[in-house]
């Protein structure tokens, strides 16, 4: 990559040649409005909201599939832009069910948000809106073709990323729709709920079942933490309000999974406060099981392993551990099993 | 030479002597066909079996003169004479008249040596080199196209020119691409042979999505060899061994022929492995596209082949290193390539002294609408938009008054008679806010009301908007409403104000040539004919009578004479008067059918 050197809305940069004039800007701290714009995803050009004038060219380009070339003189935010920009976003509204009051994302909405930045006050065009009515009946993800700007990148990250070629777009001009094979609902398609289409709406349009109406994204408190699912260790934010986690995501573009999480993570976070939880351990006591404390129960455990070691052998006993535990543990585990007990009866539930 | 041409050239005369003398040439190309063209074929069967007449019955493609067919060519010893509008009914005149007593019917004729006809000039002033062949030869028997020197430019450039010349060769005669864009073909042609790649290929685009226009149409139904030998000579100079054909499903006579020729060139050795025994091997597939306006944009046609739905993306990269399955792809429009071989065969130089400085040779308009001739007119570019509406198709039908003509289709403009003197080239037709686009000219006279005009054309647009941006999905589909509500006189203040500002929005926003053209026909319409507008806004009407809720009818107390017979047809009972006297509609209940206006004997019943 070589140095380059250019100006943005008047400041001098110096960055690297292979980026794009979208990323110099958001590096810098300067705001350039995207709505099919995901890092995760190749440039799509379709919102045209990211246009900027560079001097030199006849018509504004778009920043997001811009590279960045040393001595380039750009403008990210003269009056022509902002008319356009407003002018795209009022078409938008123009046919957007505007029921924020309620809607699941608000206050992370980037249509949401571009309208307040752009000081939308009234909405200049009126005309036709659609009225779909899709049921999807799945238990996780929430379909609102009413409120997609067809922006792509659900279509695209469930082909470019999981590969999985869900959804595609049907129909022309103002029918457009982003729709699944023969319209099935996504129980009948390839789908395989990773949800990583809804991580990616930058509206409404597509919300998770599970979280709905459990509380808005600044009534929660965000905690950074590992999946505690499998070995890959993808990085995990937990969404919590009142103690209660509502919500699992990920930052785009960090820790091992670059932004991108399974329906494992995503979705499998309800034995967190789920009644049947284990919260003590349990002995059996005759035919029921009765709340102990720990000490009561790894003696009796003790207790027992040392008996059927005695009885009938160290290789009578095996072990088996989790992958949702940490390596440490697994580690013990082992120690526990050689060291302890004498036996190399050991496995791991990943491999069933 | 190839052995395969000599052999076949020497066939051809000797099956030439044995002929009967007389023939009759058929125009079967698509619109001969919808005029009922295969009936005079029944006809002229039976009557020569009938009458024992030997002659053979033969069929070509399109002329271009449309609104004479069914077209009939009768070629005696006298010559070849053209006979327009035939109808099975005059087929058996035209057999005992002319073919048995060689006495031409002076009255049908349309073309013909020594004949001065109405039609002489619709032709005699037009200059044919993409149409060269078109109504003159049989397109499916390669031999005709043979006779005319067909594929000789192909066997010149394969043993004699390196690909490096004819590319140069190309970039000389200043031929453009006639798709719309108007891109220089050598440049293009360059840029593909010198991208890297392992394979490349070279399509043509006939997908002719534009309402109005049909000349790749009649060219490939007409002289489907020259779009070959055109695209073999291509890939040959950019280095491909496959090329794709993108025709749209609904031109099935094309698709017909095409195949019969493809199968026919590679019987000759032009297509396959070693073309005429040299080391270039270069075959040709026939994609049948789906009949999407959008499919024409060069990368959505990339996405069409390859299996995905039609939507462009964005570029760099350009085809031409980055196209079909990735790879460097020359794209190019059915025009374009079908003027490759006569360039190659006459020169660059020879093409190159015909047209404007920046715009060569010819180009072929698609001139419909009122205009007396209307036809397929190809004419030296530089032409005045004047000669080709007035010289050529003859002027406005039934003497009307020139109001407007429609140049480049729905990504076009609508130019005022003031503009009827700028000549026919990219840059004239850019500034005036049209484009040459595919070259469709649609004449509007005084009955065409050009808001309800750039209405149709966006309508088409909307419909046929890929759905990608948004200001090309949603700003056509809001600048469609407005003009709607201008149409029915439910116009808000600020309309108009919205409107333009809206169309320059999407020009400069939208990402491919549909959206950033779509505007074209409001921003025309609202620059040379904005006193419409007004009229439709301020005074809610429409002075060509054409918006029907802008419309009024009424009876004149001078002419009615209370006959009665508006009532009778009136469906939802709006006319009142005793007999004998002057009658009245009632604005609040007429539909504006016109079925009145339609029926009053003494024409007492105008539309205001
Ligand atoms: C919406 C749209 C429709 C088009 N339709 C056609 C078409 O039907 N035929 C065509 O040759 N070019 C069409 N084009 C232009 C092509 O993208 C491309 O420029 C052309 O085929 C290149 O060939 P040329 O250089 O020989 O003109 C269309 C472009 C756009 C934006
Ligand atoms: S949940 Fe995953 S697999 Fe299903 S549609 Fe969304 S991205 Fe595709
Ligand atoms: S301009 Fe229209 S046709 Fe072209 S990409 Fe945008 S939506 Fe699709």
């Amino acid at each position: 990559m070589a140095q380059v050197n250019v100006t943005i809305d008047g400041r001098q940069i110096k960055t690297e040649s292979e980026k794009t004039v979208l990323e110099v800007a958001k590096e810098n701290g300067i705001y350039i409005p995207t709505l099919c714009h995901d890092p995760r995803l190749k440039p799509y050009g379709a919102c045209r909201l990211c246009l900027v004038e560079v001097e030199g060219a006849k018509e504004p380009l778009l920043a997001c599939a811009t590279q960045v070339a040393d001595g380039m003189v750009i403008a990210t935010d003269t009056v022509t832009l902002h008319e356009i920009r407003k002018t795209i976003v009022e078409l938008l509204l123009s046919n957007h069910p505007l029921d924020c009051l309620v809607c699941e994302s608000t206050g992370q909405c980037e249509l949401q948000d571009i309208a307040y930045n752009l000081g939308i006050e009234e909405i200049r065009f009126e005309g036709e809106r659609h009225t779909y009515t899709i049921e999807d009946f799945n238990p996780l993800i929430e379909r609102d073709p009413n409120k997609c700007i067809l922006c792509g990148r659900c279509v695209r990250i469930c082909q470019e990323v999981q590969q999985d070629f869900v959804y595609d777009f049907a129909e022309r001009g103002f029918e457009t729709i982003v729709t699944t094979p023969y319209d099935r609902s996504l129980i009948k398609t390839l789908c395989e709920f990773c949800g990583q289409c809804i991580s990616t709406c930058p509206t409404g349009a597509l919300t998770e079942r599970l979280s709905r109406f459990k509380g808005r994204v600044w009534e929660t408190k965000k905690t950074k933490t590992i999946c505690p699912y499998c070995g890959c260790g993808c990085q995990i934010e937990l969404y919590s309000k009142n103690s209660e986690v509502v919500r699992v995501g990920t930052e785009v573009k960090s820790g091992v999974n670059s932004g991108n999480l399974c329906v494992k993570g995503r979705f499998g976070y309800d034995f967190i406060n789920h009644p049947d939880r284990l919260t003590a351990p349990l002995v059996r006591k005759g035919r029921k099981l009765k709340k102990a404390s720990w000490e009561e129960a790894l003696d009796l455990v003790a207790l027992k392993l040392s008996e059927i070691k005695k009885k009938h052998g160290a290789d009578s006993i095996a072990f088996l551990s989790s992958a949702k535990c940490t390596n440490e543990e697994n580690y013990l585990m082992q120690k526990f099993a050689r060291a302890v007990i004498g036996t190399n009866n050991i496995d791991h539930c990943a491999r069933l | 030479m190839s052995k395969n041409v000599k052999k076949q050239e020497a066939g051809n005369q000797g099956h030439g002597t044995r002929k009967p003398s007389a023939q009759i040439i058929i125009g079967l190309g698509t619109c001969g066909i919808a005029a009922g063209a295969w009936d005079v074929w029944t006809a002229f069967e039976k009557e020569l079996k009938k009458r024992k007449v030997k002659a053979e019955l033969k069929q070509t493609g399109c002329i271009g003169l449309c609104y004479r067919e069914v077209l009939v060519d009768v070629v005696t010893p006298r010559g070849k004479i053209a006979y327009g509008n035939v109808t099975p009914a005059m087929v058996s005149r035209i057999v005992s008249s002319h073919l048995i007593a060689d006495k031409p019917i002076e009255d049908w004729i349309v073309l013909g040596d020594g004949y001065e006809t109405s039609d002489t000039d619709f032709l005699a002033r037009q200059y044919r080199i993409v149409l060269r062949n078109c109504g003159q030869i049989d397109p499916e028997v390669i031999e005709e196209y043979l006779a005319t020197g067909g594929y000789k430019a192909l066997e010149k450039v394969l043993r004699e020119v390196p690909p490096e010349e004819v590319i140069s060769i190309i970039k000389q005669s200043g031929l453009r691409g006639r798709g719309g864009a108007g891109f220089p073909t050598g440049r293009k042609w360059e840029f593909t042979r010198r991208a890297q790649g392992d394979k490349k290929y070279i399509v043509c685009n006939a997908d002719e999505g534009d309402p109005g226009a049909f000349m790749d149409r009649s060219v490939l139904e007409g002289d489907p060899h020259s779009v070959l030998e055109g695209m073999l000579i291509a890939g040959y100079a950019i280095g491909a061994d496959e090329g794709y054909i993108y025709v749209r499903a609904e031109y099935p006579l094309a698709v017909k022929r095409l195949r019969i020729a493809i199968s026919q060139a590679r019987e000759k050795g032009f297509l396959g492995k070693s073309v005429m025994d040299t080391p270039f091997s270069f075959d040709i597939k026939i994609k049948e596209g789906a009949g999407a306006f959008v499919c024409g944009e060069e990368t959505a046609l990339i996405a069409s082949i390859e299996g995905r739905r039609g939507m462009p993306r964005l570029r760099p990269p350009y085809p031409a290193t980055s196209g079909l399955w990735g790879k460097p792809t020359c794209i190019n429009n059915v025009e374009t390539l079908a003027n490759v071989a006569w360039i190659v065969s006459n020169g660059a130089a020879e093409f190159a002294a015909i047209g404007t400085e920046k715009s060569k040779g010819t180009k072929i308009f698609a001139v419909t609408g009122k205009v007396k001739n209307s036809g397929l007119v190809e004419v030296p570019m530089g032409t005045a938009l004047r000669e080709v509406i007035f010289g050529i198709c003859g002027g406005i039908k039934d003497d009307g008054e020139f109001k407007a003509v429609q140049i480049g289709g729905p990504s076009g403009g609508c130019l005022p008679a003031e503009l009827l003197d700028i000549t026919i080239d990219y840059e004239s037709l850019t500034a005036t806010g049209a484009i040459m686009g595919s070259g469709g000219m649609v004449v509007a006279d005084q009955s065409t009301c050009m808001v309800d005009l750039a209405r149709f054309f966006l309508d088409f647009t909307q419909n046929e908007s890929c759905g990608k941006c948004v200001p090309c999905r949603l700003g056509t589909k809001r600048m469609l409403e407005m003009l709607t509500r201008i149409t029915r006189g439910r116009t808000r203040d600020d309309d108009l104000e919205l409107l333009e500002t809206l169309a320059r929005d999407v020009k400069v926003a939208s990402l491919c040539g549909l959206g950033q053209t779509a505007p074209n026909p409001v921003l025309t319409t609202l620059k040379y004919f904005g006193h419409e507008y007004d009229v439709h806004i301020k005074e809610r009407r429409c002075r060509a009578g054409v918006c029907t809720e802008l419309v009024t009818y009424a009876i004149k107390d001078n002419l009615c004479k209370g006959c009665g017979v508006c009532v009778k047809h009136c469906p939802v009972d709006a006319i009142s008067g005793a007999r004998k006297e002057v009658h009245h509609i009632d604005e609040s209940k007429c539909v504006k059918c016109g079925l009145c206006m339609e029926h009053c004997p003494f024409d007492a019943i105008n539309k205001v």
